[in-house]
């Protein structure tokens, strides 16, 4: 079991969502997290679905997937050389006395402070799921009073798109059933 | 040219060239089914929705075409489940239209208001929520062709009030699918075939596994060519039946739970599987972990996602059966395989005493009696559809199909009541066959008012209910694992004989195995529908029966019978061996 990383682009249509989290629940893959928003194509949304599977299940998942009307392609990302980020948004309890200390903090990984009140800060940050769950580490004795993270957004490094998979090519539709 | 909504459901139906639809009208579809008078469809009315949906099945099955079925929003929709989920296992291609409340309603638990995209999508191939009728052309488009294209299934449209009540500019030129996701034809790369083609001409024990793909892409004949180009012998499953003739001397008969001991042996000796468009159900596998474990499998299927999912295939050929076949038929080498042929016709001879037709004739009547006297007086020409249970094992084992699309049965679900609905459907799509439904008392009762459809409709089936007093299948399991305690399998039924009458329909009675023949030929002569209420021993068994989960090989056997023989010396010799 390891994770693996799928990009799914979809149709934007109502129910589409759904469609997707229902086949992981029905099939009983589990969904570390999920993700989706706009592509750079209007009417198509990108979902980055991270999921605990071994090989051949992730395989599964991916023929699954192409099996849902509504999904034009999915890439699994996981052995490719992939940009992983995530977003946090985290809002830390402070005093007078220790703000500086939290902002260095925050500094120190490259986050930014987005509000701020005598009681408390907000710290957004981006990156990989490890920075972001070490920064959480550090602020967590100051007192975190609430955090929202998107999940992970992926994307393979280099030039080419998203690819279609599996290896296998169209042939021709025999539409209806035999004489 | 301006139509309302309702119009162009039909106009559509029309031009996906639907001649019959199945269904129940109410409130939300109401606008479909006043403008449903001004078309040339025929409509058939069924007494419950369950019912409309197995016809359609049944329909589809027996035709190849299509099946429609139609009901109204909420209770409507919801009794239709069953049959989309039948559908959906058995891969066969349907179409629900479903009445929803009007858009404005729609979220509001408005009256007879249900989530019918939401409660449907796990067991669709696709579904639609249309609430807009400039979409209404387009949507049942692209249902027909993801229904039949592909690996078939049920798709279902949901379409609100408002929406059939609307008026819009049809055209039907102008509302091709556009489905740009949907990938219902691929092909595995050449290197592939390669592999294939290696394994298959260096096997020594192979062994085809045909299901139920054979049919749908009506690779029959390929595979004919196939098996004896490569003399390869052929096990069948459920649903495979009727893809090989069973008098052809390289066919086994059927695999797994209640398969040919000699055909699960076979399986399990195999050096080489080769799965043409069949899962690998668990009723066909037994205990994956010591399945086949000296064969290498290829496996041709159409659905990728079947590929690895319960069985690790050294070869996957991805694809349409038909077109794999004639790709790979001519490049195989001409095979001879006697040795292995010769070996399994040998564990034949042994496993032929689970045969009770072997037993002598004591008046005791058996429902393998029935099902292979049916068998013989049909001249294995007839339609036959099946419920679920003891009845359904019996009759795969002794209504021997030599012809494709005379078995409708429900195998992935295993759906009691689908046995007469189906029946009907089937026998709507081919007047001219011989139809006979073949189901349990328990099974027939979930459905039988139907008999008030096939009356109204004036269709003939003939219903052979097998009515041991039972819910028989159950039993069996019950007396196998459950120490005989029969928890809410004794089972009353009505007269059934009475209740065809109650119908207007014919009804007769066999008690003895003597009155069979006269009541089948009773039955075919008869015009209109008939039920024989075949009263059959109460507590005998489906055997070889593989344990739920149990190795393939390790079946349980029928035991040395208890009912009284002639002369004991008329005990055939292979007794000895089936006690063992």
């Amino acid at each position: 079991m390891s994770l693996h990383t799928f990009a799914a682009y979809v149709e934007d249509k109502p129910g589409v969502l759904n469609r997707v989290a229902s086949l992981f629940r029905r099939r009983a893959f589990n969904i570390e997290s999920l993700t989706v928003g706009h592509t750079e194509q209007p009417g198509v949304s990108r979902m980055t679905i991270a999921v605990e599977a071994d090989d051949l299940t992730a395989r599964r998942v991916e023929a699954m997937l192409y099996k849902l009307v509504n999904v034009l392609r999915v890439d699994d990302l996981t052995a490719r050389s992939t940009v992983e980020r995530d977003l946090a948004l985290i809002k830390v309890a402070v005093t007078p006395t220790n703000r500086t200390e939290v902002m260095q903090l925050a500094d120190v990984f490259r986050a930014r402070i987005v509000d701020v009140t005598n009681e408390s800060v907000i710290v957004e940050t981006t990156g990989t799921e490890d920075k972001i769950e070490g920064l959480i580490e550090v602020l967590r004795p100051f007192g975190i009073i609430e955090m929202a993270r998107t999940g992970i957004v992926s994307m393979s490094r280099g030039a080419a798109g998203i690819s279609p998979n599996p290896p296998l090519v169209a042939a021709e539709v025999r539409e209806g059933a035999p004489a | 040219m301006k139509r309302t909504g309702a119009q162009i459901i039909w106009e559509s139906l029309q031009r996906e060239d639907v001649e019959v639809v199945f269904g129940y009208p109410g409130g939300a579809i109401l606008p479909a089914y006043d403008a449903m008078l001004d078309y040339p469809i025929h409509h058939v009315l069924t007494r419950h929705e369950q019912g409309a949906t197995h016809m359609a099945d049944g329909y589809a099955r027996a035709s190849g075409k299509v099946g429609v079925a139609m009901a109204t929003s909420g209770p409507g929709a919801t009794n239709m489940v069953t049959g989309i989920a039948t559908a959906m296992m058995d891969s066969s291609p349907i179409v629900c239209i479903t009445g929803q409340v009007s858009s404005g309603l729609v979220g509001l638990d408005a009256f007879q208001e249900t989530d019918v995209t939401g409660i449907t999508l796990p067991i669709t191939k696709h579904n639609y929520l249309v609430t807009r009728v400039e979409d209404i052309a387009r949507s049942i488009r692209e249902a027909f062709y993801i229904a039949a294209t592909g690996r078939p299934g049920p798709v279902l449209l949901d379409i609100t009030k408002d929406a059939q009540q609307a008026s819009y500019e049809f055209d039907w030129e102008a509302s091709a699918p556009r489905l740009p996701g949907y990938r219902p034809a691929l092909r595995a790369l050449p290197a592939e075939y390669e592999k294939a083609i290696t394994l298959i001409n260096s096997a020594k024990r192979p062994l085809i596994l045909a299901g139920h793909g054979v049919l749908q892409s009506g690779a029959m004949k390929v595979l004919r060519d196939f098996v004896e180009k490569a003399q390869i012998p052929v096990a069948m499953t459920l649903l495979g039946i009727g893809c090989f003739p069973a008098t052809h001397p390289l066919n086994l008969g059927m695999m797994g739970m209640h398969g040919e001991a000699w055909v699960n042996h076979s399986i399990q000796q195999a050096d080489l599987l080769l799965a043409f468009g069949t899962r690998f159900d668990d009723r066909v596998t037994g205990n994956v972990k010591t399945y086949a474990p000296k064969a290498k499998k290829i496996h041709i299927e159409i659905d990728p996602s079947e590929i690895n999912k319960v069985i690790k295939a050294d070869v996957a050929l991805v694809g349409d059966l038909r077109d794999v076949l004639e790709e790979l038929s001519p490049r195989i080498a001409p095979g001879d395989h006697e040795e292995w042929i010769d070996h399994i016709n040998e564990m034949k001879g042994d496993s032929a005493v689970r045969d009770i037709q072997n037993l002598p004739d004591t008046g005791h009547l058996y429902a393998a009696h029935v099902i292979n006297d049916l068998w013989r007086h049909t001249e294995g020409e007839a339609l036959i559809c099946t419920d679920v249970g003891q009845h359904q094992m019996w009759t795969a084992q002794y209504y021997k199909h030599d012809k494709p699309f005379r078995l409708i049965t429900s195998g992935g679900l295993g759906t009691m009541g689908f046995g007469l609905p189906s029946a009907i459907g089937a026998k709507m799509a081919c007047p001219d066959a011989e139809v006979w439904a073949i189901a349990g008392d328990g099974g027939f009762q979930m459905t039988a008012a139907e008999l008030t459809t096939a009356a109204q409709e004036n269709v003939k089936v003939n219903v052979a209910v097998i009515n041991n007093g039972y819910l028989g299948m159950v039993r069996q399991w019950q007396e196998f694992f459950y120490s005989k305690r029969y928890a809410a399998t004794p089972m009353k039924s009505p007269d059934f004989v009475k209740l065809a009458e109650a119908h207007g329909l014919a009804g007769l009675r066999v008690t003895e195995r003597s009155q069979v023949e006269g009541a089948i030929r009773a039955a075919r002569e008869t015009e209109g529908t008939v039920v024989i209420d075949f009263r059959v021993a109460k507590e005998d068994s489906v055997y070889p029966m593989v344990p739920a989960g149990a190795d393939l090989h390790e079946m349980i056997r029928r035991p040395r019978p208890r009912i009284p023989l002639a002369k004991e010396s008329d005990a055939p010799e292979e007794w000895e061996m089936a006690t063992k």
